[in-house]
C-alpha cells in the first residue's frame, strides 16, 4: 500500500538555510510516528514541508499521493497542522475562530460544531475571547480548527507542551480516535515518555537529516524503538543549534 | 500573477547547477571590478558626448529669445526627465520579468534602474528649480512637471526603502517586484492627474518645447539627449554589475551549505549520499 | 471568491467591533486632526471654509493610514498566514474582503468627519449627489490601494513607518480628485466635479483588480 508520507533525501530551504539536508521518511496509513531530535534538527520544518508550506528543492517528497516538488498546494487541503503558533484571533471568541477557520476550509457547519464539542469548548468557553484563555485552552481551540477540517494527515508540533494531564489525555484520546477512522499522525516532540508511548514508531532527526533508519511499516503499524547507540552519539557530539526561529517566514 | 509552481523549484537562491542568468549578454564581467571592453567603449562615448554637450550647450548655441541663457539648462533638464521615465519603465519591466522567471538578474536590474532613476530625478528637480529662479523668481513652483517629478521621487524613495529591508531575500524580492510592477502605472496616474489639475490654473508647463525650436538650439538638445542617454546607460550597466557581483558573492553552493549543515550534527560519516533529483 | 470575501470581511469587521479601537482611538484622532488644522490656520472661518475640502480629505487619509495598518495587523498574528495558506481560501477573496472591511470603516469615519467639517468649519452642504458618489469612489480607491500596500508591508518590523511612505504618494491623485470634486460640489458647479469623480472610479477599479491579482503572490512569497 502506498505510504501516506514518502520523503527520500529531501532537502528543504528556509530562505538560504537548508533546514532539511536529507530526510528519509515513510509513514503508512494509520501510523502514529514521532519525530524526535534536538532543537534545530528540522522537526518543525519536516511537518511544514509535509503541509506544503515549505518548498522541497531536492529529493523525493510525496504526501497523500501529491508530489510536493511539482506543486505543494493541492496537498494542503488534506492535512491539518497544529503548530507552535495558534493562528487564532485574540479579539474574537472561540466560536468565532473555529467557525471562521472551519468555513475558510470549506467544512460543514455540523463538523464545526462537532469539533468544538470534541474538545470540550461548546459550553461556557464558547463565547469567551481567545485572548482571555489559558495556553491550554487556546491549544484546544486550535485543535478544534484542525478537527473541523477532518484531515487525513495530522501534523502536530509539540502538541503536549504546556497542557495539563487531563488535556493531554483528552488529546491522546482524540488522536487515537482519528487513527481508528483512518487518519495518519506525525508528531514532533521533545517529550520522551508521553509521546513515545502513544507513537507506533520513533524517528530521530539531527542536523536536518534522519538519523535512525525509517522502516516503512507494511500496513500494520509496528512499535519500534530507536537504536540506543545513536542516542549516545547524539549526546556526545557537539551540536550547536542553528537558530531555526529566525528563518521561519 | 505567477503561481508558486514556477518558484518552488527554480526560484531557489541557488542556481542548482545552472549557469547564472543575466539579461545582458554583452561583456564578460571581470572579477574584482565591473569594467569590460564594452562598458569602457560606452564610457568613452559618454565622456565625448558630454564634451560635445558642453560645447553646444554653452558656447555654440544661442540664448533663447525669451528665456535667455537659462534655456541652456533645458538641454539637461528635458533629457534627464525623459530618462527618468525610461528608468522607471525598466524597473517595472524587470519586476514583471522577475515575477515570471524568478531569476536574480531581473531583480538586480530592477533595483539598479530605480537607483539611477532616483539620481536623475534629483537632476531633473535641480535643473528645473535652477531654471525657475531667473524665469519666475522662485526656486520652486507648483508647476505640473516639477510637482509630478517630486511625487515620482517619493515613489522611488519608497521603492528603494522597501528593497533595503532586512528579511529573507526571496520575500524581499517578491515584495519589491510587486511594488516595482506598480511603479509605471503610478507614474502615469500621477502625471495625468497632476497635469490635469495644474492646467486648471496655469497655462504653460515648465517645458513647453517651442515647436519652432531649430538650428543650433535643436542640435544642442539632441546632443543633450545623446549625452544624458549614454551616461544613464553607463551608470546602469555598472550599477547592475555591482548588484550582480553582490548577489554572486552571497550565493552559496547548495552542496556546500548542505555539507555544512550535515557536519554540524557530527554525522558526516553517517550521511547518506544525497541523490540529486 | 465572493463567499471567501464575505467571510473575511465579516471577520475583519467583527475584530474591529470587538476591539473598539476604531471607535475609541481612530475616530477621535481624526477629529483631532481637524481641530489641529484650525489651530494651524487662522480660525478665521472664511479661510477654513474655503479650504474645507482639502483639509477634510487630508484628515481622511491620515485616518485611513491607521485603519489600513489595523487591517494588516489582523493577519500578522502568529500562525495566521500559514493557516490562510493551508485553508485553501482564495487570496483574491481575502483581498476583496479586507478591502471591503476597510471601506466600511472609512465610510463611517468620513461621515463623522463630514459632520465635523460642517460644524467646525461652517461649511454649507450642497451638491449632495456628487459629494456622495465622489466619496464612495474615493473610499473604494483608498481601501483597495491601502489593502494592497498593507500586504506589501505586512509582517515587517518597519510596517508603521514604511506604509505612509509607500501609500501617500500613490494616493496623491485620489486626494487631488476627491478635493476637486468636493470643491465643485460645494461651489455649486457639479459639472466641473464629475470628471474628477470619474478619475476616482477609475482608480478604484484599477487597484481593486491589481490587488486581487497580486495578493496571492504576496501571501505565498513573503
Amino acid at each position: 500500500m502506498e505510504p501516506v508520507v514518502h520523503l527520500r533525501a529531501a532537502v528543504a530551504l528556509l530562505g538560504r538555510f537548508p533546514a532539511l539536508a536529507g530526510i528519509d521518511l515513510d509513514v503508512a496509513r494509520g501510523e502514529i510516528v514521532l519525530l524526535r531530535g534536538p532543537n534545530g534538527a528540522g522537526k518543525t520544518t519536516v511537518l511544514r514541508a509535509c503541509a506544503g508550506l515549505v518548498p522541497v528543492v531536492r529529493g523525493e517528497a510525496v504526501v497523500l499521493g501529491h508530489d510536493l516538488r511539482r506543486d505543494p498546494r493541492p496537498v494542503r487541503r488534506h492535512v491539518g497542522l497544529l503548530g507552535h503558533a495558534t493562528g487564532l484571533f485574540d479579539d474574537l471568541t472561540v466560536a468565532d475562530n473555529v467557525r471562521f477557520w472551519g468555513r475558510a476550509c470549506g467544512a460543514d457547519p455540523g463538523d464545526i460544531a462537532a469539533a468544538m464539542a470534541l474538545v470540550g469548548l461548546d459550553g461556557r468557553l464558547r463565547d469567551v475571547s481567545v485572548g482571555r484563555l489559558s495556553a491550554g485552552q487556546r491549544r484546544r481551540t486550535s485543535l478544534a480548527c484542525l478537527l473541523a477540517r477532518r484531515p487525513e494527515l495530522w501534523l502536530l508540533d509539540e502538541p503536549h507542551a504546556g497542557l495539563d494531564h487531563e488535556t493531554r489525555d483528552q488529546l491522546d484520546g482524540l488522536i487515537g480516535r482519528a487513527v481508528e477512522q483512518g487518519a495518519t499522525v506525525l508528531i514532533a516532540s521533545h517529550e520522551l515518555d508521553r509521546a513515545e508511548s502513544l507513537a507506533h514508531r520513533v524517528v530521530e532527526l539531527a542536523g536536518g537529516m534522519t538519523v535512525a533508519p525509517a522502516r516503512p511499516a507494511p500496513g500494520v503499524p509496528t512499535a519500534e524503538m530507536p537504536v540506543s547507540r545513536t542516542q549516545e552519539r547524539e549526546a556526545s557530539s557537539p551540536s550547536p543549534s542553528p537558530p531555526e526561529v529566525s528563518h521561519v517566514a | 500573477m505567477t503561481s508558486p509552481t514556477s518558484t518552488t523549484v527554480t526560484g531557489t537562491p541557488y542556481g542548482d547547477g545552472r549557469a547564472p542568468d543575466t539579461p545582458r549578454a554583452a561583456g564578460r564581467v571581470a572579477p574584482g571590478n565591473t569594467g569590460s571592453r564594452a562598458s569602457r567603449v560606452l564610457g568613452i562615448l559618454a565622456l565625448g558626448s558630454i564634451v560635445l554637450l558642453v560645447l553646444y550647450g554653452l558656447v555654440w548655441s544661442p540664448p533663447d529669445a525669451e528665456m535667455a541663457d537659462s534655456v541652456r539648462l533645458m538641454y539637461i533638464h528635458v533629457p534627464a526627465a525623459s530618462f527618468l521615465y525610461a528608468g522607471c519603465f525598466i524597473t517595472t519591466v524587470a519586476s514583471a520579468m522577475w515575477l515570471r522567471r524568478r531569476t536574480p538578474g531581473w531583480d538586480a536590474l530592477a533595483g539598479a534602474s530605480a537607483e539611477i532613476s532616483l539620481l536623475f530625478a534629483a537632476i531633473t528637480l535641480g535643473t528645473g528649480s535652477l531654471w525657475g529662479r531667473p524665469t519666475w523668481g522662485t526656486y520652486w513652483t507648483w508647476d505640473a512637471r516639477l510637482t509630478s517629478t517630486a511625487l515620482l521621487t517619493a515613489l522611488l524613495v519608497g521603492y528603494l526603502a522597501l528593497r533595503r529591508l532586512d528579511v529573507d531575500p526571496t520575500a524581499r524580492s517578491t515584495r519589491a517586484a510587486v511594488l516595482g510592477l506598480l511603479l509605471v502605472p503610478n507614474v502615469i496616474i500621477v502625471n495625468r492627474s497632476v497635469e490635469w489639475w495644474r492646467s486648471l490654473h496655469q497655462r504653460s508647463t515648465l517645458v513647453k518645447l517651442d515647436p519652432t525650436i531649430e538650428g543650433q538650439m535643436l542640435v544642442a538638445l539632441m546632443v543633450g539627449f545623446l549625452a544624458v542617454g549614454l551616461v544613464f546607460t553607463w551608470l546602469l550597466v555598472h550599477r547592475f554589475r555591482v548588484a550582480w557581483l553582490e548577489y554572486q558573492s552571497e550565493r552559496l553552493d547548495l552542496d556546500l551549505a548542505l555539507a555544512e549543515r550535515r557536519a554540524e550534527a557530527g554525522h558526516a560519516g553517517e550521511a547518506r549520499e544525497s541523490t540529486p533529483a | 471568491m465572493w463567499r471567501d470575501a464575505a467571510l473575511v470581511a465579516g471577520r475583519d469587521l467583527r475584530v474591529e467591533l470587538r476591539s473598539r479601537v476604531t471607535t475609541n482611538q481612530v475616530a477621535p484622532f481624526s477629529v483631532l486632526v481637524l481641530i489641529l488644522f484650525a489651530f494651524a490656520l487662522d480660525p478665521d472661518r472664511q479661510l477654513l471654509e474655503r479650504l474645507a475640502s482639502g483639509l477634510y480629505w487630508t484628515a481622511v487619509l491620515f485616518a485611513a493610514l491607521l485603519a489600513i495598518s489595523r487591517s494588516a495587523a489582523i493577519d500578522e498574528t502568529d500562525g495566521v498566514r500559514d493557516a490562510l495558506r493551508l485553508s485553501g481560501i482564495d487570496p483574491a477573496g481575502v483581498f476583496v474582503g479586507k478591502a471591503a472591511a476597510v471601506a466600511v470603516v472609512l465610510l463611517g469615519l468620513e461621515v463623522l468627519l463630514g459632520v465635523g467639517v460642517v460644524v467646525l468649519y461652517g461649511v454649507d452642504l450642497a451638491g449632495a449627489g456628487l459629494v456622495v458618489l465622489a466619496a464612495l469612489a474615493a473610499t473604494v480607491a483608498v481601501a483597495a490601494t491601502g489593502t494592497l500596500y498593507g500586504a506589501l508591508v505586512s509582517g515587517l518590523r518597519v510596517r508603521e513607518t514604511l506604509l505612509p511612505l509607500l501609500l501617500l504618494p500613490v494616493l496623491a491623485p485620489v486626494l487631488i480628485g476627491a478635493t476637486r470634486a468636493f470643491e465643485a460640489a460645494l461651489a455649486g458647479v457639479p459639472t466641473d466635479g464629475w470628471p474628477w469623480c470619474g478619475l476616482l472610479a477609475g482608480l478604484a477599479v484599477l487597484y481593486a483588480v491589481a490587488g486581487a491579482l497580486a495578493y496571492g503572490t504576496l501571501l505565498e512569497g513573503s
